[in-house]
């Protein structure tokens, strides 16, 4: 279920980027290197401001580095790939003015393919968002409207799936549902999953490893393999071992990785 | 139960934050989200108090033994517009009408197009900025008696003085709308591989649409007061609704009067109308 196989899908190499605003430098990203495995669930954590979002949009090929590259499959991201990277954004991001089967056929209109009505339904029943084609945004709640950008994400069957703080605007109730959700999605395939948060039980809860980045500018402090097994269930959250390591990774992320307690 | 506030009684609690982020120089969004009535007894108060002000005047006018010189019966005015919907009004209504919407077409494309493209530009769009406030406060009524000096008795000192009155307000709006980049929704577009082009076509004119509507309506009432205005200034040989009006007051025949601004009056109604409901077929997931 976990990362099957050895095999580097995305690899990040020294990755760099400066910001050149009017007033100031941005030192948003400095000589960061990740690789990640084909099938492998691998969050990103950080505070506010450490890059985050930044070298997900580098891996997705919205943005340029300043020095550095990315490279799927092995070869070089200089541009969006839609259809072998899908993005999941904060807040939802669906079109206000396009209900949901609209809003699912985006995609598809960009590229001006044929939607995959027989994919689009599947994953629609599994998400529990059969029935509600016609809704605009509005209409749903936080957690379908999330629910929604996944399965706009997947509807072109990409095999990287890049998320950029999914959950972080929605109650913890709905956040445990939708990573139970996303775990479940994630298991009956065989993508790779980036996923960025600054929550850090949801990072372990979902990952098999989990990177930690400082702020300003960011790096990489430190990388934790998580050896929780799975299927994982939110009684594990409560487990003694989860709670140290959540206090562990939190002496990290606070630190920069320059200090770590053990905790037993 | 009964100690429920009444005015949050059907509200679903929500304190989202607003997504009219910015809204412009002049914001006349109040505009299209005039609430229409839901209930038939609403319906029903409406039409009562419409009839109700009817009678009331008529009751003063006949009442107070005002000659119709002065000020016309309610229902003199209705029963000449009503019989004397003569060929010569139905000619004026026509000649207006192709004044108003000639010079709608031809300004609001300009102004909508300028729109689009200045604010690709945003010191262009400063520059220029001043100058369509200019245009947007001038009166382009006044414009008329002169380009009927330099352009002759045709129509189409009217068409460009509608021109120049409705694009500027069709413009300033529109840019309002573009303005409102959503850098996430173009970069959602951007991951799907998105031309320059197509992040126009299906995000940035879609997100300024309900500001462009507005722009359209406002254009438009500012069209229409031009038109008529211009054609009481300075009318073309054809005539016009505003030389009617002219032509009627300086012969004191007040029924024929009050019937022309009744036409007038329906056709600012029917501008609305055809706003309003354009605005909730194609801008109602902003409301």
């Amino acid at each position: 279920m976990s990362s099957n196989g050895s095999e580097i899908k995305l690899r990040v190499e020294h990755a760099t980027k400066v910001y050149e605003t009017r007033t100031a430098q941005v030192h948003a990203l400095d000589d960061v290197s990740v690789e990640v495995n084909t099938g492998e669930l691998v969050c990103i954590l950080g505070p506010s401001g450490c890059g985050k979002t930044t070298l997900l949009w580098a891996m997705s090929g919205l943005h340029g580095l300043s020095d550095g590259r990315v490279l799927l499959d092995g070869t070089p991201v200089t541009g969006p790939r839609p259809l072998e990277i899908g993005m999941v954004f904060q807040d939802a991001n669906l079109l206000p003015w396009r209900n949901l089967r609209q809003n699912l056929e985006f995609p598809f209109e960009v590229k001006r393919r044929k939607p995959d009505e027989a994919r689009i339904a599947s994953l629609l029943h599994e998400t529990g968002l059969a029935g509600f084609e016609k809704s605009f945004p509005r209409e749903l709640s936080g957690g379908m409207q999330q629910r929604a950008s996944i399965v706009r994400a997947l509807a072109q069957d990409p095999g990287v799936l890049l998320m950029d703080e999914p959950f972080g605007a929605l109650d913890a109730f709905t956040r445990d549902e939708m990573n139970l959700l996303l775990l479940r999605l994630w298991s009956e395939t065989d993508k790779t999953i980036v996923f960025v948060t600054h929550n850090i039980s949801e990072a372990i809860f979902l990952a098999d490893r989990v990177v930690v980045m400082t702020p300003r500018p960011g790096r990489v402090a430190r990388i934790y393999d998580i050896e929780l097994p799975r299927p994982r269930t939110i009684e594990m959250t409560f487990e003694p071992s989860f709670i140290s390591l959540v206090q562990e990774i939190k002496v990290a992320v606070e630190t920069g990785g320059r200090h770590t307690v053990e905790v037993e | 139960m009964s100690d429920v506030p009444q005015e949050l009684r059907d509200e679903i609690p929500s304190f989202e934050k607003q997504a009219h982020e910015e809204q412009g120089p002049i914001n006349w969004s109040a505009l299209t989200s005039v609430q229409g009535a839901r209930s038939l007894a609403e319906v029903a108060a409406l039409l009562g108090l419409f009839v109700a002000v009817f009678f009331l005047v008529q009751g003063i006018v006949v009442w107070t033994n005002t000659p119709s010189y002065v000020f016309p019966k309610p229902t003199d005015v209705v029963k000449t517009f009503a019989q004397d919907f003569t060929s010569t009004e139905i000619h004026s209504l026509k000649v207006t009408s192709i004044e108003f919407l000639a010079g709608l077409a031809i300004g609001s494309t300009i102004g909508l197009v300028l729109a689009a493209l200045l604010t690709l530009k945003p010191f262009v769009e400063k520059v220029i900025a001043p100058y369509v406030l200019i245009m947007v406060t001038t009166p382009m009524l006044a414009l008329v008696p002169f380009l009927r000096l330099k352009m002759g008795f045709g129509l189409w000192p009217l068409i460009i003085a509608v021109a120049l009155a409705s694009g500027p307000m069709v413009m300033i709006n529109s840019a309002t709308g573009f303005r409102r980049t959503d850098l996430a929704k173009i970069a959602l577009a951007r991951s799907y591989g998105a031309s320059t082009f197509q992040i126009f076509a299906k995000i940035r004119f879609p997100l300024a649409l309900p500001m462009i509507i507005v722009g359209y309506m406002v254009g438009s009432i500012f069209g229409l007061l031009t038109a008529v205005g211009g054609e009481m200034v300075a009318a073309s040989e054809q005539g016009g609704l505003g030389r009617d009006l002219v032509y009627y007051s300086s012969l004191a025949r007040m029924p024929e009067f009050g019937a022309t601004i009744l036409i007038i009056a329906i056709l600012g109604v029917l501008i609305y109308v055809i706003f309003y409901f354009i605005g909730k077929r194609w801008a109602s997931w902003e409301a």
